[in-house]
């Protein structure tokens, strides 16, 4: 078996040198299926699309599509088989915080490159990792500020609402000192966190009516993950939540998690992103084309995190032109400072802290499940990588250039 | 089959061949622990016989499994306790490994905190919780690695036996435990990391865990401890004990007639199946740089289970093997046919349950006996294809 | 709210019930239907922060066609058409298309596909601000759900010269949920009022409420702005406080029936889940790792039914749930004989190696699931009589949906418990589980009883799948979320046993809920794990424990 296992491996480098290796590491079973399989997808898209003008460097691209199945230390795996075994010159994926911390080991000591496409909760800065998707200040900060503005509603009272896991924990952590900041007591804050899937929203939804019955504009901001969501939208339509009373703002309900659900009463609920899907630019409008072409399903949505796929790899594309090379030194160096046009509009910029530099979109869920752009910033901005809002943190910079060269440093390295 | 048959009928591990096929095993391991360093670390990495540090890690990992399942068939092959929450053990001993590689990191974590680890950091933790205490102390946290699953094993076990808790009922409140924990551990104020466990070790025992070298040593290690456990299950079930254990698994009645105390005989096995899987996950925890709540689920423990069935029920070489197969199945599948690997491995697992009800290791000894009887022309009255025998 | 503004509004209410009572007197002016004209097309161009004025200049023209536009704002069909920058009201027309229609004439003026034309921007300020304005349009509408919507609305308004008109609607109102949202409006403007009496009046009119609205508007008057009281009168503050501490005492009992219902209908999610592993587990012994997937087929198989609904008959909805009730049964049920007759039928006797054969099947169905359906959540949608909530008296809110589940749960059971009693086959499954041989020897075809009660769980199973559907995702993933406890349950209330799943699921439903609000979601499930785990010790067959034969094996 041993020997089996090193003679694939063998076979798999001489192969490297007829085309370019992409890897795709997202979870096409398990819990995550559910969000990450639509990346998967949106990558051979991408891909084939790439061939279609001819590959790069004079090679074609070729998509390596791994199942790391929802389990995090077979993400770990997975990635050192990518990297080692099957050689690939980046490798696109991860989902969860967890997944990417898995891998981030691996990646770092094979010196590969990650692109990581969804909005996290920022504290890291790896030199092998590319973020993106959005930095707290990137989604949170935004939406808060909007929520406490005249548009939104002027809300003084804020209930934080979570799964118990590190994304919510850190940005309701960087909410609530924000929220301090702008004159909002901790007695106005009510901070809740549930498990993961949590099906049972009754208790919950209830508490929050109670909470928004003590006279202030109350305003709810949602970092409830994944399946849970369905679950929580039916109970709030049900208990009869409307948005004009008690808006539910979120950071991870998108168009493909609203695919599964019955948006009429949910109208006017909210969700920050750096991309929805009805934005009308021609950019978007030939990418939802392309996305229905490929997948053979004019039902089929498009949401944030496939766009922040979309930028990595044009970025990527053209750091190894700009390259002449796959070598991820060279590429890496080439990333910084690259343009993309983003779909919404506007120049997503990729700067040495590895988070990119995007517009904010605040929208409203309509009765067809898209979103309607209430609010938008008036420029791109910029990814943060270290928040300002958390102390041990504030005085962090990452830079991965001359004279810093640090993800991590209170002081240039050199 | 009926009782009589049963008692009287050679238990799976009859002596010439458990010995022959430990043999081979403890060769195999032997060979892993020798050669995979030294062709790892010596050959150049183009050559014909260099191993990349891709299968060292991975070989690593396939072991502390085997390690897992080898812990479950002690209990559930020759013991009849069929436990869902073994998981619960392994991963409990994998926090403990985990705990001092946190405590090992010291002041290069992103925050440069002396004591508190990352996480604690920014979740605004202003001291150490108490349990953390001793953990940056390596003889103690591989004290807790077995203590406390052996502690957890001692205290379920003693309550459950001692009711008489048995069979399915047993199996179910098994995976309530290791849900609880799971549930626990995702919690945040646990401080234990939630839902991303703790990552990114840096070394242990001061050498760095990247190193080709140190990914070598722990392999070794992982076959030395595993050799060493096969060796003392394989000592305890061919003991007076053993034999008494596995009466116990046959009819618990009858030997609580002869005046023995079983729910004592049980509990020790229990225990101790408990600290082998806790040493496995140990062992686990450094190769594969991550442990998170992830490891409590019960489908974890289910999957374990399965991995002892596949490969032969009661003969610990079938579980060790079972462990190592099944595992590498999921990694070959999962990089062939990413979309549809789970149609493979869950028939695997129903034809295995079907056609080798004892396991695809379990059934090379009567597969041998079927074939000598062929060749020697006499039809062997008690190998009769095997999944006749699923009847009713 | 600027005092200005107040002013403003106070006298734009005067005029819209000048203008009313105008428009119903005479025929418009051709010369304000010219100025409705330029100011929709104003409302299309200005901001969101501007629009509000917009509309309150509309309502001036006092011109019946603003409701409509209004109405169309609200609703979100309000667009521009991007060729010529009309304003336009846009109505779901065939496929994708609209048809546009001329919000000042009413006239249709064509279709047009939704690239060509963009939606008037909104937001939930406007909405409610405009919500608010537009309930004295709509507040003499002979239709009882637009008066309610508007008296609603009129919760939001801050208008006191709105008070002469709500009197009027009050003394004609009829339909008493209306009439209650009037009184309730009527006491929210009166808390605008400057006078000190009309507050004391309205805190009065509140005090005997118990509803979340009075109680925000309750609330409100006992908040501080910096130092200065929002409510200047120090009577108005005090009637207040005890007015809110009466309701508090009130709203102690009601929360305790509300975090029981709750647990009930928890607790029926949970033995909808269970039943049908109350049978395959519980009578027959096979520990089904793939019941969780059952479920999941009878929630696919709605998806599938509604799906076909929405394409042959959408004015049919409301009855797809039935139609879905017998298909998922019989999808799960025939599943389930596959299964039992293919694989399980082998294993009897061996009791933990159906799990393993199970756990491949479970494996097989999550990912055939996949392969077909795709791996996202599919949209399973509630008929009309599902969606909401009954607003008790006491401002608790009852969910319909969870209301029915409760129902549908408790039938499920009977219907269950009736076969499995009364009818013949349930004597032989009976027998069959209690004595296989002595079933055998009196002539039951065992095997036959053996695949009909499988087929029996798992029908059970997927028209759990059915209702779960109403209430939670419908992906892959769902049998999972509900296998570890389902297995809770049954062995709580005790193997073989219907009422021991139902004591079981019911139990186990009250005590989370009734732990969650002191516990948290996570800590309350933690507990009651751990309960079970000693609740086993004490009592090791369950609740309700099975005596006889069946319990040796």
């Amino acid at each position: 078996m041993a020997l089996g296992l090193a003679a694939t491996a063998g076979m798999g480098i001489a192969q490297a040198q007829e085309t370019i290796k992409v890897g795709v590491l997202h979870s096409l079973s398990g819990t995550m299926a559910i969000s990450e399989t639509t990346l998967k997808d949106a990558m051979l898209m991408l891909i084939e699309d790439q061939n279609a003008k001819g590959g790069l460097l004079g090679k074609k691209l070729e998509p390596v599509v791994v199942d790391p199945a929802s389990d995090w230390p077979l993400f770990a795996e997975k990635a050192r088989e990518l990297i080692s075994k099957e050689g690939v010159a980046v490798t696109f994926g991860c989902w969860t915080s967890v997944s990417r911390k898995s891998v981030l080991p691996v990646f770092e000591e094979l010196n590969g490159m990650l692109f990581y496409p969804v909005q996290y909760e920022g504290e890291e800065s790896s030199r092998n990792v590319f973020y993106t998707g959005a930095a707290p200040n990137q989604q949170a900060i935004p939406a808060v500020d909007y929520l406490l503005g005249e548009e939104g509603g002027e809300a003084k009272r804020i209930v934080l609402l979570g799964t118990d896991y590190v994304y919510p924990r850190t940005t309701n952590k960087i909410l609530r000192s924000y929220l301090n900041a702008k004159g909002i007591s901790d007695a106005d804050i009510m901070e809740n966190y549930t498990p993961f899937g949590h099906s049972d929203w009754q208790t919950i939804v209830a508490q929050v009516k109670e909470f928004a019955s003590q006279g202030k504009k109350t305003a709810v901001v949602s970092t409830i993950n994944g399946d849970a969501n369905v679950p929580f939208y039916k109970e709030l339509a049900n208990q009869g939540i409307k948005a004009e009373d008690i808006p539910v703002v979120a950071f991870s309900v998108g168009e493909e998690e609203l695919a599964g659900l019955d948006t009429g009463p949910l109208v006017g609920h909210l969700a920050a992103w750096n991309y929805f899907m009805s934005v009308d630019t021609p950019e978007n409008a030939d990418f939802i084309e392309k996305w229905h072409a490929f997948i053979k399903d004019e039902k089929r949505v498009t949401n944030d995190p496939m766009e922040a796929h979309y930028i990595g790899f044009k970025m990527w594309v053209q750091a190894v032109e700009q390259a002449g090379t796959t070598d991820v030194d060279a590429v890496r160096q080439a990333m910084y400072g690259q343009t993309v046009k983003n779909l919404t509009g506007g120049t997503a910029v990729m700067n040495t802290n590895h988070h990119l530099s995007k517009p904010v979109l605040i929208g409203e869920i309509l009765e067809d499940g898209q979103f309607e752009i209430v609010s938008a910033t008036d420029d791109v901005v910029v990814g943060d990588a270290w928040s300002d809002f958390i102390p041990e943190s504030a005085k962090l910079t990452a830079d991965w250039t001359y004279p810093w060269v640090c993800g991590n440093c209170e002081k240039p390295r050199f | 089959m009926s009782l009589l048959q049963r008692l009287y009928a050679p238990q799976p591990q009859a002596q010439g061949k458990g010995r022959l096929a430990s043999v081979i095993l403890l060769t195999v391991l032997a060979a892993i622990a020798i050669l995979v360093p030294l062709l790892n670390l010596t050959m150049p990495p183009g050559s014909a016989l260099h191993v990349p540090t891709y299968l060292v890690s991975l070989l690593g990992k396939y072991l502390c499994f085997a390690m897992l399942a080898l812990s479950i068939d002690l209990i559930w092959g020759f013991c009849g306790i069929l436990s869902l929450g073994h998981g619960a053990f392994f991963a409990l001993g994998g926090y403990a490994m985990g705990m001092h590689l946190m405590r090992q990191i010291g002041e290069r974590g992103v925050y440069g905190h002396p004591i508190l680890p990352d996480f604690m950091v920014f979740l605004n933790w202003k001291e150490l919780p108490w349990y953390w205490y001793g953990f940056d102390i390596f003889p103690f946290a591989v004290v807790m690695a077995l203590f406390v699953p052996g502690l957890l094993a001692f205290v379920f076990g003693w309550l459950a036996f001692r009711s008489r808790v048995s069979g399915v009922y047993l199996s179910i409140i098994t995976q309530a435990m290791t849900y609880a924990l799971m549930l626990a551990f995702f919690r945040n104020d646990m401080g234990f990391g939630g839902n991303n466990g703790l990552t990114d070790f840096k070394d242990l025992l001061g050498f760095d865990l990247q190193a080709d070298t140190t990914r070598a040593a722990l392999l070794a290690a992982t076959c030395i401890a595993l050799g060493g456990c096969y060796l003392m299950c394989r000592a305890i079930v061919a003991s007076k004990l053993g034999r008494l254990i596995a009466a116990i698994r046959d009819d618990e009645p009858r030997v609580r007639f002869l005046g023995y105390r079983v729910e004592n005989f049980k509990l020790f096995v229990f225990v101790l199946s408990a600290m082998i899987a806790g040493l496995a996950g140990a062992l686990y925890v450094p190769q594969v740089g991550i442990i998170n709540p992830g490891e409590f689920t019960p489908a974890n423990s289910i999957e374990a289970v399965i991995w002892v069935a596949i490969g032969g029920r009661g003969t610990l070489y079938g579980a060790i093997a079972g462990g190592v197969l099944v595992n590498y199945a999921k990694t070959v599948l999962t990089g062939l046919i990413p979309e549809i690997w789970l149609f493979a491995l869950g028939g695997m697992f129903i034809a295995v349950t079907l056609f080798f009800p004892k396991g695809l290791v379990g059934s090379i000894p009567a597969a041998v006996d079927w074939m000598k009887t062929k060749a020697g022309g006499g039809g062997g009255a008690s190998s009769a294809p095997l999944a006749k025998e699923a009847g009713e | 709210m600027p005092a200005r503004r107040r002013i403003d509004r106070g006298f734009s209410g005067f005029l819209m019930v000048l203008f009313i009572a105008m428009a119903l007197l005479a025929p418009i002016a051709v010369q304000a239907a010219e100025k409705l004209e330029s100011l929709v097309t104003e409302l299309g161009t200005a901001k969101l922060s501007k629009k509000q004025e917009v509309v309150d200049r509309m309502i001036a023209t006092g011109a019946p066609e603003v409701i409509g536009i209004l109405e169309a704002l609200v609703g979100r069909d309000l667009y521009t058409r991007k060729s010529d920058k009309k304003v336009v009201i846009g109505r779901k027309a065939e496929g994708r298309q609209l048809l546009l229609i001329d919000p000042v004439t009413g006239a249709e003026i064509g279709l047009a596909g939704s690239r060509d034309v963009k939606r008037v921007k909104t937001n939930n300020k406007l909405r409610s601000s405009v919500k608010a304005t537009m309930g004295s349009l709509t507040l003499m509408s002979p239709d009882p759900q637009r008066r309610l919507e508007a008296a609603q609305g009129l919760l939001k308004s801050d208008d006191l010269g709105m008070l002469p008109l709500l009197e009027t609607a009050l003394s004609k109102e009829e339909d008493p949920a209306v009439k209650d949202a009037l009184v309730l409006a009527q006491a929210s403007i009166r808390l605008q009022s400057d006078k000190a009496e009309d507050r004391l009046g309205a805190v009065g009119v509140l005090a005997g409420r118990t509803d979340p609205d009075s109680r925000v508007m309750l609330s409100r008057l006992l908040l501080k702005d910096g130092e200065t009281w929002r409510e200047p009168d120090a009577d108005v503050r005090a009637a207040a406080e005890d007015a809110l501490a009466d309701m508090e005492r009130r709203l102690q009992f009601w929360r305790t029936v509300e975090h029981l219902y709750q647990g009930i209908s928890l607790g029926s999610v949970l033995l909808l889940a269970a039943m049908g592993l109350a049978i395959t587990f519980g009578v027959m012994g096979v520990i089904n790792m793939a019941h969780g997937e059952m479920v999941m087929l009878g929630a696919y198989t709605t998806f599938v039914i509604q799906e076909g609904f929405r394409a042959a008959a959408p004015e049919l909805f409301g009855w797809s749930l039935a139609v879905a009730l017998p298909a998922a049964f019989l999808v799960s049920a025939l599943v389930g004989v596959a299964m039992e007759r293919g694989c399980i039928r082998f294993l009897y006797g061996r009791p933990l190696e159906t799990l393993l054969a199970t756990w491949g099947i479970s494996l097989i169905l999550q990912q055939a699931v996949r392969s077909v359906f795709g791996p996202t959540n599919r949209e399973v949608g509630s008929p009309e009589w599902m969606q909401g909530a009954m607003e008790s008296v006491a401002g608790i809110t009852l969910t319909y949906n969870r209301l029915y589940i409760i129902l549908f749960s408790l039938c499920v059971l009977g219907a269950v418990l009736l076969v499995l009693k009364k009818s013949a086959f349930g004597l032989q499954m009976r027998a069959v589980t209690q004595n296989r041989e002595m079933a055998r020897a009196m002539g039951i075809p065992t095997g036959r009883v053996d695949a009909m009660t499988f087929g029996l769980g798992s029908g059970i199973a997927g028209i759990a799948g059915v209702a779960l559907s109403q209430i939670d995702n419908v992906s892959p993933n769902l049998g999972q979320a509900y296998i570890v406890d389902s297995f809770m349950v049954v062995v709580f209330g005790g193997v073989g046993n219907l009422w021991g799943a139902f004591a079981g699921a019911m139990s186990l439903g009250v005590v989370n809920k009734l732990l969650e609000p002191w516990a948290g979601a996570v800590l309350g499930k933690i507990l009651v794990l751990v309960a079970i785990i000693l609740f086993i010790q004490k009592r090791p067959r369950g609740l309700f424990a099975l005596r006889g034969r069946a319990v040796e094996s």
